[in-house]
């Protein structure tokens, strides 16, 4: 059997009853060639301090509870391997661009009402009772919005935009992602509500187009492209009003 | 948030981008300038045309054409990232097709360009 190998593992630690600021502490972690920096985790919590905290689910990257600062880089844990980084020093942290409410555990409740003002449910067009029968869609309609289906929430995107970072009011990737899904479901008709937040203060024009967020995103969701997607509709409504009656006014 | 962008090569890169607009409107007010001196006569015009020659001159616009082509690249390169999808043939154009499009098409128009140029100055 060949030598255990060990490697350090430096924990961004904040416990808010007894520390007035985020510290660091290192831990000598054995690992084998299996473990993820997930498991690192957990070894430190279960040998060395059980006050460590951080979220986790499924081990394999479909939850999007595992996210972290790995080495300055946001990234699921769960799919990042300690193999990787051996013999350098691993720096875990909380995700960058949150505040933290325990070690590494942030406060998601600003991502949550930003999810929750961006309507992510079908608004349907024209209602139809269940005699009508189903919502009729083709596979070209499908392909338009199922990448942007495939966001688990993790909130990567978040820690890699500095926008976020400067204006915590922005809305973001992942939510304007999801409002994208929906505006350009062929049987949602919400388009009109949806494109009065993106095209706020807190909207779309926070990016400048950096594209981290689409770099990080664990399921190619590229976010990125649909905040920019919008700023182009968010444009055409601007100008379209003074040809429409009214000035597009309700 | 001080100094957020150097703590990632990613970010670095997206600044060194955008700086490098800086050099795309030095270059603009340098032509504008030409063509203000254009206007105000014979002797001006070749006064600004020898102030191109001088070494100095010479130097900074190699240093613009490094920083323009730099800006160019990086550029091109957030095509797939601002532009709504490209479907062809019901198929979605891979970004890198999308990318390397564009550098080619820069690439040719800059070769004409420099083609129309060398034969008027021959």
């Amino acid at each position: 059997m060949s030598e255990q190998k060990v490697i350090e593992i430096e924990v961004l630690r904040y416990l808010p009853e007894s520390d007035q600021a985020p510290r660091s502490e290192v831990y000598k972690v054995p690992f084998t060639d299996d473990m993820s920096v997930l498991q690192g985790a957990q070894y430190i919590k279960d040998h060395f301090d059980g006050s460590l905290t951080f979220r986790w689910s499924c081990r394999m990257a479909i939850c999007g509870s595992c996210g972290m600062m790995i080495n300055g880089i946001p990234k699921l844990s769960c799919e990042t391997f300690i193999r990787d980084y051996y013999p350098n020093r691993i720096t875990i942290e909380a995700l960058a661009n949150f505040p933290i409410e325990k070690d590494l555990v942030v406060d998601l409740s600003g991502f949550i009402e930003k999810l929750e003002a961006i309507q992510p449910y079908i608004i349907p067009k024209e209602p139809r009772t269940v005699e009508q029968g189903e919502y009729i869609q083709t596979p070209a309609q499908f392909a338009e919005y199922i990448q942007f289906t495939s966001c688990i929430n993790c909130t990567l995107c978040y820690a890699a935009c500095p926008q976020v970072g400067l204006n915590p009011e922005f809305i973001g990737p992942a939510a304007i992602a999801l409002a994208h899904r929906y505006n350009m479901d062929s049987r949602d008709g919400g388009q009109a509500q949806r494109m009065e937040l993106l095209a706020s203060e807190d909207g779309v024009y926070n990016c400048s187009a950096v594209g981290y967020c689409s770099e990080v995103c664990p399921k190619h969701v590229d976010p990125g492209n649909a905040v920019n997607i919008n700023k182009i509709n968010a444009a055409k409504d601007y100008f379209l009003r003074f040809l429409s009656p009214k000035g597009g006014a309700k | 948030m001080d100094g957020w962008w150097k703590k990632n090569p990613f970010y670095v890169e997206y600044m060194v981008h955008e700086a490098t607009a800086l050099f795309v409107a030095a270059y603009a007010i340098v032509l504008l300038v030409g063509l203000v001196r254009l206007g105000q006569g014979l002797e001006a015009w070749t006064g600004w045309l020898e102030a191109m020659k001088s070494p100095l001159s010479i130097v900074f616009h190699l240093a613009l054409l490094v920083a323009i082509a730099y800006h160019a690249l990086t550029w091109f390169k957030l095509f797939p990232l601002t532009m709504p999808p490209i479907v062809v043939n019901g198929k979605r154009v891979e970004p890198n097709v999308v990318v390397s499009t564009g550098w080619t098409a820069a690439i040719i128009a800059s070769l004409a360009l420099l083609g129309i140029v060398w034969r008027i100055a021959a």
